[in-house]
């Protein structure tokens, strides 16, 4: 089969043709424009590790304390007592590179919803870091941008800030390594997971409205930084602790009052990630039967907006940044109490 | 005992930490109360503890004041009722104008933890009964606005009615530029309203309540206002 396809599409999702010849040969067709969107998130940097998960395999992941290794929202540790430490790392290297203040921050806001979303209350974040040597104008606003940000995201999160590691060379001029670190704490048969079996559950999507920024933040992870990545800036998403911390609480609430069968946050490719149908095996819908998502209620920040997928097929739900929501999956029995769906509604978020 | 009520708003996030001090370490009754409600009844205390309420959004406690419970909490005050604002608690009760004076960015334009001296200025408050007049204390201070400013008068009557309660001091116990993380005016880290039942301070004395946390001196501060308490009662 012969795979045509215009490379400044392939350019927006950053996918190369390999990639593109593969998804041909695996659908047995050509993809349309909103599955080319899901594979380009999914298949993204940020979302499948494509380079870096041959040197992650070398890590550790199992042991007589490891309650949950990879493959949840975050990885969970028995400490004894009946504790379990949840703890989450992840890198915003190019966010912060081109808009350090907002790139920093919203990496830990990311890790901060992955910890809590488990279940457990964050109580700690770290860091490490690397920049470039502080003699340059641009390494220093990058530097001083970054600490800030992941300051202020902890400080009006609630969340302090303590410990890292920081080392400056010339490599990373420009290019600076932005590791954020969320620690929790649980009790560890109060562990939530992103698995949601059972047919007729309802799934609500709460966090903040949609804007229209963060848009293609999962691809722009695998885009090489160049000159011209100063345009991606829209790419970069804007963070909100505040509301952050308001959907925290009222996620511990839910899990306190065993509301929900389970909870995942939703990471740089939004939905796409979190709702993946069965047939594309993941952490979400583990268990599940699938599920028909219909785009229009989704809250968005502006109507109209073109990010809004109301275009149908011409949309692109697939790259759109959800970040600050965690997808809930409530139990069917609940549902009753607190939500009639209408006459035209069959229960489909 | 006494019985202690912890006001929470939308992004506060110190009031786990309160409660800890005062229910977990000092054994006393205390209560979460939501922003929204009214009922304050059966308490010796109302506590307005650290974070961002509403994000500080506008400016740090300007949206939290409206809340309906500050409605409450100022006829608390009037009645005599012990208010202590800790860290936003004191920005939201000088935005409430229970306590005179703002909070102003810090004169680095730097958010500033870090563990901090303050030399007690008075035991002659319910407050700080149970300290000593040029008593240390070692308290956190987490903030990024906690310049404290008042106009000369307001000043003046401050220190006159020997309201300044705690200032940022060196270990030495000096009163220096050096010692002041912010550029507060007369370094000053705490006061007290004319009545003396409402203390703001910028110091988090919560976070100060067992010696694994790097110091309890904040538990002075919680026992003085349970003392008095108990004073009150036993006094009808």
């Amino acid at each position: 089969m012969t795979a045509t396809i215009d490379p400044a599409v392939l350019h927006e999702v950053a996918l190369t043709e390999g990639e593109y010849a593969r998804i041909v040969e695996l659908l047995g067709r050509e993809p349309n424009h909103v599955e080319l969107g899901i594979f380009g998130a999914m298949w993204s940097e940020h979302c499948s590790y494509k380079t870096s998960k041959p040197l992650l395999r070398n890590f550790p992941t199992a042991g007589p304390g490891v309650l949950q290794g990879p493959g949840e929202n975050a990885g969970a540790v028995d400490v004894g007592d009946g504790w379990a430490v949840v703890f989450k790392i992840e890198s915003h290297n190019h966010p912060s590179a081109i808009e350090p203040h907002a790139g920093a921050a919203t990496g830990v806001g990311g890790i901060l919803r992955d910890v809590f979303t488990m279940g457990a209350f964050p109580i700690a974040a770290l860091n490490s870091l690397r920049f470039g040597p502080l003699d340059q104008a641009r390494n220093r606003h990058l530097f001083n941008g970054v600490v800030a940000g992941i300051g202020d995201y902890g400080n009006c999160f609630g969340v302090p800030t303590v410990g890292g590691e920081i080392y400056f060379e010339d490599c990373y001029t420009e290019n600076p390594v932005v590791n954020a670190m969320a620690v929790g704490l649980i009790r560890k048969d109060r562990l939530t997971r992103a698995r949601a079996e059972g047919e007729g559950n309802l799934v609500m999507l709460v966090g903040a409205d949609t804007g229209r920024d963060g848009i293609h933040g999962a691809t722009f992870a695998s885009v090489e930084l160049d000159a011209g990545s100063e345009a991606r800036r829209p790419a970069v998403q804007v963070g909100n602790p505040f509301l952050e911390k308001l959907l925290m609480e009222a996620c511990m609430q839910l899990i306190d009052k065993d509301l929900v069968v389970g909870m995942q946050d939703l990471g740089a490719a939004g939905l796409t990630s979190s709702a993946r149908p069965p047939t594309m095996p993941n952490t979400w819908c583990r268990g599940c039967s699938g599920q028909t998502l219909t785009h229009d209620p989704h809250p968005m920040q502006r109507a109209g907006s073109t990010t809004g997928c109301r275009e149908g097929g011409s949309a692109r739900p697939a790259s759109r940044a959800l970040s600050r929501a965690a997808a809930l999956r409530l139990s069917s029995s609940e549902r009753r109490l607190r939500y009639q769906p209408s006459s035209s509604s069959d229960g489909r978020p | 005992m006494a019985s202690f009520g912890i006001v929470v708003f939308p992004g506060t996030w110190s009031d786990r930490d309160c409660y800890f001090a005062v229910h977990d370490r000092l054994r006393q009754e205390a209560r979460f109360i939501w922003h929204k409600e009214r009922d304050l009844s059966g308490l010796d205390c109302v506590i307005l503890p650290g974070g961002f309420s509403y994000g500080d959004y506008l400016r740090s406690g300007a949206i939290a004041r409206m809340s309906p419970v500050m409605e409450e909490v100022s006829e608390f005050a009037e009645r005599g009722g012990y208010v202590i604002g800790i860290c936003n608690g004191f920005q939201v009760l000088c935005e409430s104008h229970l306590l005179p004076g703002a909070l102003m960015r810090n004169s680095s334009l730097e958010f500033r933890c870090q563990q901090q001296w303050l030399r007690v200025e008075t035991s002659d408050t319910a407050f700080t009964s149970e300290t000593a007049k040029g008593r240390l204390l070692r308290l956190p201070v987490s903030h990024g606005e906690g310049n404290y400013y008042a106009d000369p008068d307001t000043l003046a009557d401050l220190e006159s009615g020997n309201r300044v309660v705690f200032r940022y001091a060196t270990a030495d116990g000096d009163i220096s530029d050096e010692a002041n993380p912010n550029g507060s005016l007369h370094n000053i880290a705490g006061i007290v309203n004319e009545t003396g039942n409402v203390l703001g301070m910028m110091p988090h004395p919560e976070r100060a309540s067992e010696s694994l946390l790097g110091s309890d001196d904040g538990l002075a501060i919680f026992q003085s206002i349970i003392k008095n308490s108990e004073r009150v009662v036993a006094h009808g």
